[in-house]
């Protein structure tokens, strides 16, 4: 086997200089009967068998691009540069653990400090970490964070929170005894009204999701100032990074703690993961974060360094008092990230941004257009709502198989209780969106609601 | 700046930040048509202050970057507990099929199929291996699994209408193990080791009780010994009415020889990113999928990957039917696909003989450089070892050398430190986890460095470990300043000023 270098005569000389006679004396304190058990399982394919099974799986899905393709959600299609997958393929950061000794891990903690402050500077806030393991459970770690702060309780949720990222936190809040307190919303596709529910007592934070789950858009400062108010933190939730490109960042409407799900720069698709989870925050809020932070020094010869720093948060220093159980995160996703943006940089995010938000109001007024079909929102990024005159999943399920033609996702595969939802349709446009392709989906709307 | 322009290696880089000149581009997109926006007042009317950079540039940053880190590509990482194996770059060319990587996660189940017969296969795989049977496969990481197994372990005693509050963790735990009990809702209760590096069963049976949910053991534990008891201690925490949750770093060590399922496991979580070699990548991405006993099956986190009739796989989102008991969802989506392929290409090669093979091979390593180092080391515990091999500091006794001089040491060497004043049970912690992946080469040239470094500490050269490395990319560095007055960003030259 090729990844097993010690041959035969080497074992033999090993278990020699060892002084046993067998490779089972070295697994000695396992109980015999339960050494070496049977295991239904193939033998071993060769690695042009293992690409030819490989190929053939990834041959039964349907690939975003083989397409016209308008799905979001939560999980957007952008375009990578081949740079990026060709620097996150070097050895030296593919292959590296963890920074723990930064003499020979600078490479990665200077990617991390960047990271940090990308992620800062487009949430619009002073301090961000290295990297969660999605938006989701950023979302959830934003949360206990607020209620650590705060010693309350409670977080308001406002609609729409994408509905993953709902049932996630109440799974946590269920462990963690905390309360989940949903607020009213507007319309789906609606942003939310201008001042809030009346906040829940023991409030720890507002959650508002921004863009939210359909898509709309509009202004955080009145939850912000509602939340102050009460004496909880405001947190946003961005699913869709890119968006900040052409939106007001949290921070700068008051956020105390932007989360986000941060795939849409350099991660891909992948079927939901990995990703990676953006968390930033204000300054003084610093030692209570989740998460790795890597800090800026000198070495003893005065050289700028980088180390992880703040430790004393995290579970291999604090144990059961720790910020937080996590330990791996999402460092190479966070490189990609990082390296996107980089090629980007602001001219190219607000380019992106741009294109993205062109791409879907153009896919919104040919859509609008077709008879059955109407737009939810009046703010969108790049996703919006549109309502059908019957089952949102017979209409894509029809255009899909019939067209080619993947037109969004269906809400009631968010919501299968919402009967009230079940003519929906949640459809997503990115720069890769080609104007052929909202020709095609409007077409095929046109024939399939016919 | 002329150290930009040199290209050696061990010089300091400049930040993105100070690399960066407006107007530049690493991209070409398209110009945008210009039409009006629906963006409402949510319009963003600032700029962010990111660097506009050219391709050229980026790359030579991030690959002169590359060169500061080591990694296994790069040499020797016998870190413990962190199973640093080579990572394949078939599994990289396969996670990039764009059945794979181009996949939406909200596709119609019927365009997913192939997607979800890898995560299928590769549940069928674990269940085998752990003789489990069930698997959650969506945890992101191992203490993320953590979380679901304790989760499902809660959620079971909630269902028999028990309020258990207790978990017992032994000291030489992963930090992990508390943190994520805490998190849970649990009270951390520790139990002792006994002086051979395995906890003390008497004092685990007097620890039990009606109020404890739950023991956490790590197994080989982290001291690299296996717990010969284990099968006692699983059966006096049943018999208390308690669940054994595994933590299944060390898995490694035992993969296709021992299923922990004979052992009396209840749960357990397998890091993909160790024991199936999926690529660490400087901390992250990971999974940990955990696997789960009958008793603890009915709670697996949604969604649920069912079979239907015609050979169809479907995916159960809601805690419906038989997911009705589900404890909830973990995550958006369903898990890390890009690391199921990994890991499933990695079984596939070695198949059921060679997966053996990587155990037998993982723990002959181990005790190679056990033995060998041995008489002038200082084993904390007698073997043999399974995996990794602890030592303690006391063959530093004397020297004025401490375990962290001695890591700074072998960078010297080229080596990456093993993992140091990790498990705390013992003092100055050295954990050497070599892996099947090296040849007894490699393990001969540690293993001269390592003994050559003893002598020299109990030298004249002693007073010279204090300033190791002296060769690598930096100097050590100052952590103090670091915390004491934390710099956790780059910010504008101007804004420092203010």
């Amino acid at each position: 086997m090729r990844w097993l270098p010690n041959t035969e005569a080497d074992r033999r000389a090993m278990l020699d200089r060892i002084g046993v006679s067998a490779i089972n004396d070295l697994f000695s304190d396992v109980p015999s009967e339960v050494l070496d058990p049977v295991l239904d399982l193939p033998p071993a394919a060769s690695e042009i068998e293992i690409e030819r099974v490989f190929e053939k799986l990834s041959g039964r899905n349907r690939a975003a691009g083989d397409g016209p393709f308008f799905l979001g959600a939560g999980a957007y299609r952008h375009y990578i540069p081949a740079s990026v997958d060709a620097l996150i393929q070097r050895g030296e950061f593919l292959t590296s653990y963890t920074p723990y000794q930064p003499e020979i891990s600078q490479g990665t903690l200077q990617t991390l400090f960047e990271f940090q402050t990308q992620v800062a500077l487009l949430t619009g806030c002073e301090v961000a970490n290295a990297s969660m393991y999605d938006g989701s459970t950023a979302c959830v770690e934003a949360t206990l964070m607020a209620a650590r702060i705060t010693r309350r309780s409670r977080i308001a949720v406002a609609d729409r929170l994408h509905p993953h990222w709902h049932e996630t936190l109440a799974t946590y809040f269920h462990f963690a005894g905390l309360e989940l307190v949903p607020l009213s919303g507007a319309e789906p596709g609606q942003w939310l009204p201008a001042s809030p529910d009346a906040l829940p007592d023991d409030c720890a934070a507002v959650l508002v999701q921004y863009p939210d789950v359909f898509g709309a858009v509009g202004d955080l400062r009145p939850w912000a100032d509602a939340a102050h108010a009460a004496g909880a933190l405001l947190i946003v939730a961005v699913p869709e990074t890119v968006a900040l490109g052409a939106l007001r960042s949290p921070g700068e409407d008051g956020a105390d703690i932007v989360v986000a799900e941060g795939q849409s720069l350099g991660v891909g698709l992948a079927f939901g993961g990995p990703y990676v989870g953006l968390f930033a925050t204000r300054d003084k809020y610093v030692r209570n974060m989740p998460g790795r932070l890597a800090g800026e020094t000198v070495d003893t010869e005065g050289e700028r360094s980088f180390v992880l720093t703040l430790a004393a948060r995290e579970q291999h220093i604090r144990r059961g008092r720790a910020t937080s159980n996590i330990c791996t995160n999402s460092g190479l996703c966070a490189l990609a990230f990082s390296v996107h943006l980089s090629l980007l940089g602001e001219t190219g995010l607000a380019r992106l941004a741009r294109l993205n938000h062109e791409a879907a109001v153009q896919t919104a007024e040919r859509i609008d257009a077709v008879e059955g079909v109407s737009v939810a929102n009046s703010t969108f990024f790049n996703e919006f709502l549109a309502a059908l005159d019957r089952p949102a999943e017979d209409v894509a399920t029809a255009m899909q198989q019939e067209h080619g033609v993947l037109a969004g996702v269906p809400v009631s595969r968010l919501y299968p209780d919402r009967d009230d939802l079940a003519n929906h349709l949640l459809i997503a446009a990115t720069e890769l969106t080609t104007d052929d392709d909202i020709e095609r989906l409007g077409a095929a709307f046109e024939e399939t609601l016919r | 700046m002329s150290d930009t322009q040199s290209g050696a290696p061990d010089r300091a880089e400049p930040l993105l930040f100070e690399l960066g000149s407006p107007g530049r581009s690493g991209i070409d997109l398209p110009a945008p048509a210009g039409c009006a926006t629906r963006l409402g007042s949510a319009e963003r009317s600032t700029g962010i202050g990111l660097p506009d950079l050219d391709e050229a540039t980026v790359v030579r940053h991030y690959t002169r970057l590359s060169r500061l880190n080591h990694g296994i590509d790069t040499a020797f990482y016998p870190l413990g507990s962190c199973t640093m194996k080579h990572n394949p770059r078939l599994h990289e060319k396969l996670a990039r099929l764009p059945g794979f990587a181009d996949v939406h996660p909200l596709q119609p189940i019927s365009t997913v199929q192939g997607a979800l017969t890898v995560i299928d296969e590769l549940a069928r795989w674990l269940r085998t291996l752990t003789g489990l049977p069930a698997v959650a496969m969506w945890p992101a990481a191992g203490a993320h699994g953590e979380l679901c197994g304790l989760m499902a372990i809660r959620a079971a005693h909630e269902a028999k209408g028990e309020a258990r509050h207790r978990i017992l963790v032994p000291d030489s735990a992963h930090g992990t193990n508390p943190a994520t009990a805490a998190f849970c809702g649990f009270e951390v209760e520790k139990v002792q080791e006994g002086t051979d590096g395995r906890v003390d069963t008497a004092s685990l049976e007097a620890a039990l009780g009606p109020d404890v949910a739950a023991i956490m053991l790590t197994n080989p534990n982290t001291c690299g010994v296996f717990e010969s008891d284990i099968q006692a201690m699983a059966e006096a925490t049943h018999a208390a009415g308690a669940y054994f949750y595994c933590d299944g770093a060390n898995f490694n060590a035992l993969v296709g020889k021992v299923k922990p399922g004979d052992l009396g496991v209840d749960a357990m979580h397998i890091n993909l990113h160790k024991t199936f070699s999926t690529p660490h990548g400087g901390g992250g991405p990971g999974a940990g999928p955990t696997v789960l006993s009958a008793a603890l099956a009915p709670f697996a986190p949604l969604p649920w990957v069912l079979p239907e009739d015609g050979g169809q796989l479907r995916l159960l989102e809601q805690a419906t039917g038989p997911a009705g008991a589900s404890f909830g969802r973990l995550r958006a989506f369903h898990g890390q696909m890009g690391t199921f392929v990994r890991a499933l290409a990695y079984c596939l090669s070695y198949g059921r003989e060679g997966i053996r093979q990587v155990a037998e091979d993982a723990v002959l390593n181990a005790n190679y450089l056990r033995s060998a180092l041995a008489d002038t080391l200082s084993p904390a515990y007698p073997g043999p070892c399974m995996h990794e091999c602890l030592f303690d500091d006391s063959f530093l006794d004397g020297t004025g050398v401490t375990t962290l001089d001695f890591a700074k040491a072998l960078i010297e060497h080229g080596f990456h430190p093993p993992t140091v004043y990790f498990p705390l049970v013992v003092s100055g912690a050295l954990l050497v986890e070599p892996t099947e992946t090296e040849s007894r080469t490699t393990l001969d040239s540690f293993i001269e460095a390592a003994l050559d470094l003893a002598a020299r500490a109990h030298g004249s050269e002693a007073g010279n470990f204090a300033d190791a490395p002296g060769n690598a990319p930096r100097r050590r560095a100052d952590e103090t300043r670091a915390a004491r007055s934390p710099v956790l960003r780059w910010k504008p030259p101007a804004a420092e000023r203010g």
